[in-house]
């Protein structure tokens, strides 16, 4: 038994959480990269997950994107107007859409359902003692678990984010013209003047770092699940939080990097 | 965390078994956070032969099978998997060393997002570069054998507990390892699949000279499988030898654990 007095402070206990945390996650990275990179992947699994976890996805993904579209399309509009600059509602939605809207709610989304779904499955597993049974046939669940469901991820989420941001940009558009009256030829002049390939390719870049941040946050978590069915729930929720968090911070600083 | 000091003061050389023994547990100790699970374990399985694990519940004994597939590693002390320490060897070392064995769990452990033929096959998939056509043959060869024919293509929740522990068998057998370890394979099952379950832990030893560790409650089937008994009491082997050592042993808890009395000096 420990005493009270040796319990160090509070803040090193949260560094070493935080530290001991980083550490999990990286070291699953590099145990998977190893894989992927001596090909030991089998690409139909890859598929099976990709295909599971993007159909699980994109209606929602829909329905955010297109009307977050259509709420900057609004408010544009509704300035726009009033000053006479409605050549710019076109843009400042695709500008919006594609550098940062885009990729973060089809992130934010793929979060709370497939790297939801992904911890659930393998916190099940774990508990079920599926992969202590993996193990003891000496085969790695990062293999055949982690590698999978981490390139999925890096695939689907930037074909989601596709078509978010045709989505969104459509949706802007919708309003637009039906709201503010702009015609079709203005909105989409303005989208190609103010909005780029390179804020296109920026989007998609963050999107595969987002897919790789939610399946590896996912599936740490998930091997990570202990006890019974309580276990899981629990580690489920912290998944997603700290993908979610992850996401956030993440696209931070890419957007400070990649649009300098 | 184990430091190197405790590693260092014993010899691993000096507690390396003869050729004989496949399976040596040397002075073992587990803990699972403060708790001590396994402490001053010694355990010398035979190679080829049957050694069966006793104990009352909760003692340890899925514990130690999973020491020896190197599922949990000691705190201390040493295991020697033929002739080989695996308890410091990293965790792609040790792939090889579980590739000769076969573990059937006590809650089988099926995965439950492929079907049954599917979980059978999936060593096979992975270790042997048999076709597709021999590793179905094999399969439902193995099926058979355990009186599953037509059970191939369902999902492991569509069985009853008794069949899923035949498959979860059938799984840890399939690819004909040196070493097989069972948690509890007659458990849940009635009287006649239990014998052809003890019938096969009999075949496979005495065909392909496995070394089997078997952990069970059930003293009949031990009696009539083991070439070694050993009990497991608080976290240490007391007692182990051929039947009879055992049924003789004049050690009070061995002989209460045998006659399954409430009154005697274990704690209930
Ligand atoms: N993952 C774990 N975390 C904490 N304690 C554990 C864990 N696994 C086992 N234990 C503890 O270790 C002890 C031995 O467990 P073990 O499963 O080896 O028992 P057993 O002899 O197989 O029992 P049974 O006959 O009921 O299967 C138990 O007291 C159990 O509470
Ligand atoms: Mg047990």
């Amino acid at each position: 038994m420990r005493t009270a007095g040796v319990r160090p402070s509070l803040f090193p206990d949260i560094g070493a959480r935080f530290f001991g945390y980083a550490g999990g996650l990286m070291l699953l990275l590099w145990d998977a990269l190893r894989l992927i990179v001596t090909l030991r992947v089998k690409p139909s699994e890859v598929l099976r997950q990709a295909y599971f976890l993007g159909v699980q996805s994109w209606p929602i993904i829909t329905l955010t994107s297109a009307f977050t579209g259509m709420v900057i399309s609004l408010e544009a509009a509704a300035q726009a107007v009033a000053y006479g600059l409605s050549q710019l509602i076109g843009g400042s939605v695709a500008f919006g859409t594609l550098r940062e809207l885009g990729p973060m709610l089809t992130g934010i989304v793929f979060a709370g359902r497939a790297g939801a779904a992904i911890t659930a499955s393998l916190g099940s597993m774990v508990v079920t003692e599926q992969v202590e049974a993996l193990s003891s046939m000496g085969v790695s669940p990062t293999k055949v678990l982690v590698v999978p469901r981490l390139l999925a991820c890096i695939i689907t989420v930037p074909m989601l984010t596709v078509f978010a941001d045709i989505v969104g940009v459509y949706g802007g558009f919708i309003v637009a013209a039906l709201h503010a009256h702009v015609s079709s030829y203005v909105y989409w002049q303005s989208v190609q003047s103010l909005a780029g390939m390179s804020d296109f390719i920026a989007g998609l870049i963050k999107a595969a770092v987002f897919g790789a941040v939610v399946a590896l946050v996912g599936c740490y978590e998930g091997l990570r699940a202990k006890g019974g069915a309580e276990g899981v729930g629990s580690v489920t929720t912290q998944a997603v939080v700290t993908s979610i968090i992850l996401i956030f911070a993440l696209n931070f600083a890419m957007s400070l990097v990649l649009f300098k | 965390m184990r430091t190197v000091l405790e590693r260092d003061d014993r010899d691993p050389t000096q507690a390396a078994p003869p050729d004989n023994v496949e399976i040596r547990l040397h002075d073992v100790e587990l803990r699972f956070g403060q708790k001590i699970v396994l402490s001053g374990c010694s355990l010398d399985c035979e190679r080829g032969k049957v050694t069966c694990v006793i104990g009352m519940s909760g003692a340890g004994k899925s514990t130690i099978l999973r020491v020896i597939n190197g599922l949990r590693r000691p705190y201390r002390g040493l295991v020697y998997i033929d002739g080989k320490e695996i308890s410091g060897l990293p965790e792609r070392e040790l792939i090889e060393v579980r590739k000769k064995m076969g573990f059937a769990f006590q809650y089988s452990a099926l995965f439950d997002s492929m079907t049954i033929a599917d979980n059978v096959a999936f060593p096979l998939h992975e270790h042997t570069s048999l076709t597709r056509t021999e590793i179905g043959k094999r399969v439902s060869e193995v099926l058979a054998s355990l009186g599953l024919e037509d059970v191939g293509d369902r999902l492991p929740s569509e069985l009853s507990g008794g069949m899923q522990k035949r498959v979860g068998f059938a799984r840890a057998i399939v690819n004909d390892p040196k070493i097989l370890l069972f948690d509890e394979p007659t458990s849940g099952l009635d009287p006649i699949i239990a014998n052809v379950i003890t019938d096969t832990i009999r075949d496979i030893h005495s065909n392909l000279g496995a070394t089997c560790v078997v952990v069970s409650h059930d003293l009949n089937y031990v009696y009539s499988m083991a070439d070694t008994i050993a009990m497991l009491f608080e976290g240490t082997i007391i007692e182990s030898g051929p039947a009879d050592k055992i049924r003789n042993s004049p050690n009070p808890l061995v002989q209460q654990f045998l006659q399954g009395s409430v009154l005697g000096p274990i704690p209930i």
